[in-house]
């Protein structure tokens, strides 16, 4: 049960932008809350290297999807909080048709060829 | 909770990461605060759920990321910080954006100051033609060259007593340079014009290097920014010419020469207002842009090793000795300016704490077999000095022969003795800039002794 699932590295980064949208939807936030969001959501199987969210976010920033602005913290730290654009929305719009479409493509097909899938772990903790 | 030690010492740890991180040009100053927020929760929630604090900092930093794969992936994200750009205003605002901006207009009013002077002595009756190419050759670096110093006066704020020292010089310049005693004396007169601005860049230096002029790593920057104000200044020319011949070509083309304003205003006026801007632009971009002369350095160096050793081999081989004709002293003169410049910027360039490497040595093979191919010019001129006669141009070519002969036999015994690890490789950067009011003085001999010396020759 424990067995640690590996997703692979090119679905790691095409899934990061909706995630990151799709978080920062709800509510303005900051690189390590973001990380700590999903790893909740995930249960601990989207395992990120801490600092590669960055490049991520600043692409986002750089596309206008999201805008960030510094704040200072509770501990005196300044932080750089990020929040979701009228056009980042737009993306996440977008982005969550195309996963769905992808994902009820991968439905069919596991449904149809009934391929035994391991059952996966549910999220603990949250 | 930690206590206040090791908080202390979370401090020293995080501030070693954090220059770690700063070391990698594609992750800014900005993104380091980010990441070391990031860093620092991350140690305060590991910390809260039981760790020591040296524990939370090691897991802390392996979940960020190695800093190879973490700089990568900042590059491919910000590509535009591997190409370092010129930005004039300053990239962080701990700079006031007001300095930049006054520094701007102080430069442009020199430089149109610089071009105006040149046009100066037209209006006392000595245009710009043919027959006044000499008064122009003689008084060219005085055009500019006290501007070049006022500004960095200026901008380092040179002690007033530098100051006059400085001014006395630039005027005693101006009574050489027109004097009819030192002046208008042939040959001598000439190899004064030429030497003058030679003097007078030491003056430069002077007002650059501020209170760091006694200091080798004042002088070192010194060296430096000549370096690549030569760089700057040639691209400046190319631009320039560039603009000139588009300019000319679209004005014939609605049928009007602008033959006479280039060459008498636009190309003069240019030349001279380019050194300051060009200086500007220097000194602006300093630690922006990787430096050009070290690299060029790089390139040639081996190019002219090989390419002595292969001449003295030659000689060796075919038996052939150095032709005697007038000019070869003059040649051999420049081989060895090259040589000292290229050794010159390579010690610029260097790491004074590396330890000695294959450069070294093939700087080593150069020096020593310029000063081989110097030796053995002067010995077959030296046979037969007398016959052609002491003049000017000889003794003044001989002078810097000998000047840059030492300066390289001694460059080559402290470089030897560093090789051998006896000396340490500041040595041979303090024997360098030590050894610049050589040049100048020399230049200044040349320039006042000479035509009292070679009078009518």
């Amino acid at each position: 049960m424990s067995e640690q699932m590996e997703i692979n590295k090119d679905l790691i980064a095409a899934s990061s932008t909706p995630i990151v949208l799709a978080i920062l939807a709800e509510a303005d936030s900051y690189g390590y809350a973001i990380l700590k969001r999903v790893r909740e959501l995930s249960g601990g199987r989207m395992e990120w290297t801490d600092g590669m969210l960055y490049p991520v976010m600043h692409r986002l920033e750089r596309d206008g999807e999201v805008k960030a602005r510094w704040e200072v913290a509770d501990n005196g730290r300044k932080r750089k909080y990020y929040g979701i654009t009228p056009r980042g929305r737009t993306r996440l719009k977008d982005e969550h048709k195309q996963w769905q479409a992808v994902d009820a493509t991968l439905r069919g097909i596991w449904s149809t060829r009934s391929i035994a899938i391991p059952s996966s772990p549910l999220p603990q903790g949250a | 909770m930690p206590t206040h030690s090791e908080s202390a010492q979370l401090d020293v740890q995080i501030d070693q990461w954090r220059n770690f991180l700063r070391n990698r040009r594609a992750i800014q100053a900005v993104d380091v605060v980010e990441l070391e927020d990031h860093l620092r929760e991350q140690i305060s929630n590991l910390t809260e759920s039981g760790l020591s604090t040296d524990e939370a900092f090691l897991v802390a930093v392996k979940r960020i990321g190695r800093l190879d794969a973490l700089s990568n992936e900042f590059a491919r994200e910000h590509s535009e910080r591997l190409w370092k750009q010129l930005v004039l205003a300053p990239a962080d605002a701990a700079e006031p954006q007001g300095g930049i901006a006054r520094d701007a207009i102080v430069v442009f009013s020199l430089a149109l100051a610089a071009a105006l002077l040149v046009k100066l002595p037209a209006l006392f009756g000595i245009p710009m033609v043919n027959a006044n190419e000499e008064f122009y050759l003689r008084n060219a670096s005085l055009f500019v060259l006290p501007l070049l110093t006022a500004y960095f006066a200026w901008k380092r704020n040179v002690a007033p007593a530098t100051l006059r020292w400085l001014a006395v010089v630039f005027v005693a310049a101006g009574v050489f340079a027109n004097v009819a005693l030192f002046a208008h004396n042939g040959t001598a007169g000439m190899l004064g014009a030429l030497h003058l601005p030679i003097a007078l860049w030491i003056a430069v230096g002077v007002a650059y290097a501020g209170a760091r002029w006694k200091e080798v790593a004042g002088r070192m920057d010194f060296i430096r920014f000549s370096g690549e104000l030569f760089i700057y200044y040639v691209l400046i020319a190319l631009g320039g010419g560039v603009f000139t011949g588009f300019m000319m070509m679209i004005f014939e083309a609605i049928g009007i020469k602008l033959q006479p304003f280039v060459q008498s205003w636009l190309i003069p006026c240019g030349a001279a207002g380019a050194v300051l801007v060009a200086s500007w632009l220097v000194e602006a971009k300093q630690s922006v842009i990787e430096n050009m002369v070290p690299v060029l350095t790089r390139l040639f160096t081996p190019l002219f090793a090989v390419m002595l050793v292969a001449f003295l081999g030659t000689m060796l081989w075919t038996g052939r000795g150095v032709g005697i004709q007038r000019d070869v002293l003059i040649g051999f003169d420049l081989l060895l300016a090259i040589v000292v410049a290229l050794l010159l910027y390579s010690v610029s360039a260097r790491d004074p704490r590396a330890p000695a490497g294959a450069f070294d040595v093939v700087q080593i093979v150069l020096i020593v077999s310029a000063l081989v191919a110097d030796l053995v010019a002067l010995w077959a001129i030296g046979a037969r000095i007398s016959d052609f006669g002491f003049s000017a141009n000889r003794v003044a070519a001989l002078g810097e022969n000998i000047i840059l002969l030492v300066n390289l036999s001694w460059s080559a015994v402290v470089y030897i003795r560093f090789l051998r690890g006896r000396g340490s490789f500041t040595s041979l950067e303090r024997w360098q800039t030590g050894y610049l009011p050589v040049y100048a003085a020399w230049a200044a001999i040349v320039v006042i002794v000479f035509p009292l010396v070679f009078r009518n020759s």
